[in-house]
């Protein structure tokens, strides 16, 4: 079988995934185009549960012709498949209309999201789509495997389907939509090249603090960085989360300790148990690091799905470099 | 393939887990939520082992073997990581075990000995969680869940599913539901399938004990066909190891006045059930006939399909009828009066405790012919908490006041057992001859035959499992004439699978626990029921008249309204 012009061309300009797993698009693509089935399925992921990006919603408002073009080519590309767009509630409301009208006749159906921040991993998702409880499934199968109802599934993210069409059209040029927010002059989403530095960005949209200042990037389940490492491009989530070293580093650990304690699955002991301990913990005041340790290594080393083996990063990395460098 | 464990070579079969090829060889690698009855979790996260040439920790009960994979069991790291996660586990765990009736056999407790483990690390996190109570039956203490949720699953499985999840707060939880058009059959597969002791039978020992100790009254024991065969494992004997006359030992040690062997009621109730199957084929009438010695499966159809009421035979269980019989009959003949009698089931099962509530079995409306039940598990206990010893203790012949068993009475406890015990009877009625071996074909689960019986054709069915027979009762709406003969027992393989029977039980143990019942029935030389002696005797003596025997050995059905479940505080809850 010769590989599609799309394939080849997504190869070409290096596409990776825009969900924050930056896994090779082509590749994917050529799973699913090879796989043998009957049935295919494609999946435009919009679920967008990180509470700090925005780029999905901003998309969905002002470019949704793109989006639904770059699904069109996925639909010719794959043979015998249909799609869904998998959208969190609040788009869900406000887009779905828009979303079936410019689909017109294609095989698109539009879904609504269930349940938190988890239904947005893509083997969640799948769950979701069955009518099945929003809990994700062991791997292998990968989705291109066996994704929804057993079939060849293809899960890319809104911004991917995006970009998908511009390079269809020859006019990708190698951007990315970033959300930038926290103690900043101009929150928001900007497109930008993809290889410019954090620093860069934060110049560029006249956003770099005037004060010493640290950041989260690629999200609320992304690595804490200094001003001193700004020096390099974003990895991951295009998010940006810029903080001051006014603010209470243990609230911040509180705020995501509630998060990943509410919007965790509760499937896997290390997930479910340990990351109850880290919020009880902080909520006490009292942190362990000893006990800490202990439970960010089982997260990391036997947690069932990628969401518990993330959930350390964050505070490890704001540990070491903000609540430890200080004493 | 070959593949390597510790340094080992082992044979594994394509698309074998790690954990299974591991089990196989007797190699214990530590695993809650794994169940070889369920589908593959992977959540409790204990069974971690390292694959060489890749990284991380893979869980094997989740993780396919490839040829020559090379897997370790054991290393500082996976020791670390197992001893963290089963600290965490006993952090959500409210542990009870001086009321626990799994002592010893706690899975839990051996992990924590070896792990080395401080079960008190963190607060218990589900401490003030509530516990509930499903009928007279089950008791499920949701404070010593483990998410494992084998439960849930077995509850769909059985086409039941009473038990839910709900998100409260942060957490996902264990919960009976409060869904109208659903209600718990009390079947006790989550008790047999809870790697943590979360359910549990309503437990009765302080009203057992009590009669013991009363001068004033007659305590009897009465024990079911399949007990025999798996008491022994409580006490660490092998799977399957007869031991009738060790387990009356032990019953007399307690301080019984009488054993008697439910097998014996087995033989009545296949006396009556093979009349009852006659009639209705003679009168082609309410077919196909279906088994009702099972409480589970007699509830669910009172509760989900009220529309095959009439299915059911109306014949009483074993120990109903047996215990009927002692209150009478035997009463009678001692001169006791049989309010001074106190007759306890001793049953592989948690829904024979529900059964013994349903005052239509009442005798003369009052009399009720069982008082207590106690399961496998409980009578275990029971016998840990008098310092009786199986293994020590020296085996004793059954007195049966009535009588022995016949070796259809014994296979009760198989499924399959009742209705070929059934039609043993029937044949020998009918054509004076033998039956002749039941030839099975398995069916999508479900044990198919016709049997000839003179000039007709009975087709016969044998379903354990209750989504099974769901699957069927929804075939027989549309075409009644699919069987005309159905037994049904709620537990996998029947009551050697029963929810009161040692935990753990599996397809393995569950095979040769049957295998033991079927190894005494071949060396009976009484095999058929009504060729029983006693039997014959309390026919001729006692069971003359039609109103008698319906009061004794019949009852009626009815469609039965929710029970559903209340919320019991700690201390309500009786000796767990």
């Amino acid at each position: 079988m010769s590989i599609p012009l799309i394939i080849q061309k997504l190869k070409a300009v290096g596409l990776k995934g825009r969900g924050g797993a930056e896994f090779p698009t082509w590749q994917k693509w050529l799973w699913v185009k090879q796989a043998r089935a009957k049935k295919k399925f494609i999946v435009c992921n919009a679920a967008e549960g990180d509470p700090y990006s925005k780029k999905d919603g901003y998309l969905l408002n002002h470019f949704p012709e793109e989006v639904i073009k770059g699904i069109e080519i996925a639909l010719r590309t794959i043979d015998n498949s249909q799609a869904f767009i998998y959208l969190r509630q609040d788009y869900y409301q406000k887009f779905r209309n828009k979303l079936i009208k410019l689909a017109k006749n294609l095989p698109i159906k539009i879904v609504k999201k269930r349940g938190g921040y988890l239904s947005g991993e893509e083997t969640t998702l799948l769950n979701v789509i069955e009518g099945k409880e929003a809990q994700p499934r062991l791997r292998p199968p990968y989705p291109a495997q066996a994704g929804l109802w057993e079939c060849p599934t293809l899960i890319n993210n809104l911004e991917t389907f995006y970009f998908v069409a511009k390079i269809y059209e020859n006019k990708y040029k190698q951007t990315r939509f970033y959300t930038l927010s926290g103690k900043i002059k101009n929150p928001g989403v900007y497109q930008l090249p993809l290889n410019w530095t954090i620093q860069k960005i934060l110049e560029q949209t006249n956003n770099l603090p005037k004060t010493d200042f640290f950041l989260q990037v690629g999200g609320i389940m992304g690595e804490i960085i200094l001003s001193s490492e700004t020096n390099k491009p974003l990895k991951g989530l295009g998010v940006i989360v810029v903080h001051s070293f006014q603010e209470n580093p243990i609230k911040l650990m509180r705020g995501w300790a509630d998060f990943f304690n509410h919007e965790n699955c509760d499937r896997c002991t290390p997930c479910r148990e340990g990351v109850f301990r880290i919020e009880e913990m902080i909520k006490k005041g009292k942190i362990n690091f000893k006990e800490l340790e202990d439970i960010f290594f089982v997260l990391k080393q036997t947690s069932l799905c990628p969401f518990g083996r993330m959930v350390p990063l964050p505070f490890e990395s704001l540990i070491k470099k903000i609540i430890l460098r200080k004493k | 393939m070959k593949i390597i464990i510790d340094g080992k070579s082992y044979l594994a079969k394509k698309g074998e887990t790690i954990l299974e090829v591991a089990q196989r060889n007797h190699l214990e690698i530590p695993a809650l939520c794994y169940h070889s009855d369920l589908k593959i979790k992977s959540n409790c996260r204990l069974c971690l082992v390292e694959i060489r040439g890749r990284k991380g920790l893979f869980p094997s009960c989740s993780t396919i073997v490839e040829p020559g994979m090379e897997i370790i069991t054991d290393s500082p790291r996976i020791r670390r990581a197992r001893k963290i996660n089963l600290e965490l586990i006993f952090a959500q765990y409210r542990e009870e075990c001086q009321d626990c009736l799994w002592g010893f056999r706690c899975q839990l407790l051996n992990f924590a000995r070896k792990y080395k483990i401080k079960i008190d690390r963190f607060e218990d996190r589900k401490k003030n969680y509530p516990v509930y109570q499903f009928g007279p039956a089950i008791i499920f203490d949701s404070s010593k869940c483990i998410d494992c949720r084998n439960c849930l699953e077995v509850c769909q499985k059985q086409g039941v599913g009473f038990l839910e999840t709900k998100e409260k707060g942060a957490f996902f939880r264990i919960v009976p539901s409060s869904d109208k058009n659903k209600d718990c059959i009390y079947c006790g597969q989550c008790a047999l399938h809870c790697p943590a002791g979360a359910f549990e039978g309503v437990g009765e020992f302080e009203e057992v004990e009590k009669p013991l100790k009363d001068k004033n009254k007659i305590v009897i024991f009465q024990y079911a066909p399949s007990i025999r065969t798996t008491i022994g494992e409580e006490f660490g004997f092998a799977y399957g190891k007869v031991l009738t006359n060790r387990l009356v030992a032990g019953i007399k040690k307690l301080g019984v006045d009488k054993v008697f062997d439910v097998s014996v009621g087995a033989d009545f109730t296949t006396v009556e059930e093979a009349k009852e199957l006659a009639e209705r084929i003679e009168k082609k009438r309410d077919l196909p006939m279906f088994t009702s010695c099972c409480p589970s499966w007699v509830k669910f159809v009172e509760f989900y399909y009220p529309q095959f009421i009439p299915n059911l035979t109306t014949v009483r269980s074993p120990h109903i009828i047996l215990g009927g019989l002692i209150k009478t009959y035997w009463a009678e003949k001692v001169k006791i009066n049989p309010k001074k009698i106190i007759v306890v089931s001793i049953m592989p099962c948690l829904a024979k405790k529900y059964e013994i509530t349903r005052n239509e079995l009442f005798i003369q409306d009052k009399i009720k012919p069982v008082d207590y039940v106690l399961t496998t598990r409980e009578l275990a206990y029971l016998f840990h908490r008098h310092q009786i010893d199986l293994r020590k203790i020296k085996p004793r012949k059954p007195d049966n006041p009535l009588g022995f068993p016949s070796g259809a009475g014994v296979i009760y406890g198989a499924s399959g057992g009742v209705m070929e015990s059934a039609l043993r009877t029937l044949a020998k009625n009918i054509t004076g001859k033998k039956l002749g071996k039941i030839k099975f074909k398995e069916v999508d689960g479900i044990k198919k035959a016709r049997v000839k019986i003179g000039s007709r054709s009975l087709k016969i069915g044998v379903i354990n499992g209750i989504g099974k027979a769901k699957e069927i009762l929804e075939k027989l709406k549309i075409n009644p004439s699919l069987f005309d003969y159905l037994e049904v027992m709620a537990c996998w393989d029947g009551c050697i699978g029963g929810g009161g029977q040692p935990v753990p039980t599996n397809e393995e143990i569950r095979k040769k626990r049957a295998e033991g019942l079927r190894q005494i029935d071949k060396k009976k030389k009484v095999r058929i029921a009504q060729e029983n002696p006693i039997v014959k005797k309390v026919y001729q003596e006692f069971l003359t008249e039609p109103d008698k025997i319906h009061s004794l050995c019949h009852t009626f059905y009815s469609h039965k309204p929710r029970v559903g479940f209340k919320i019991l505080s700690a201390n309500q809850k009786n000796n767990h």
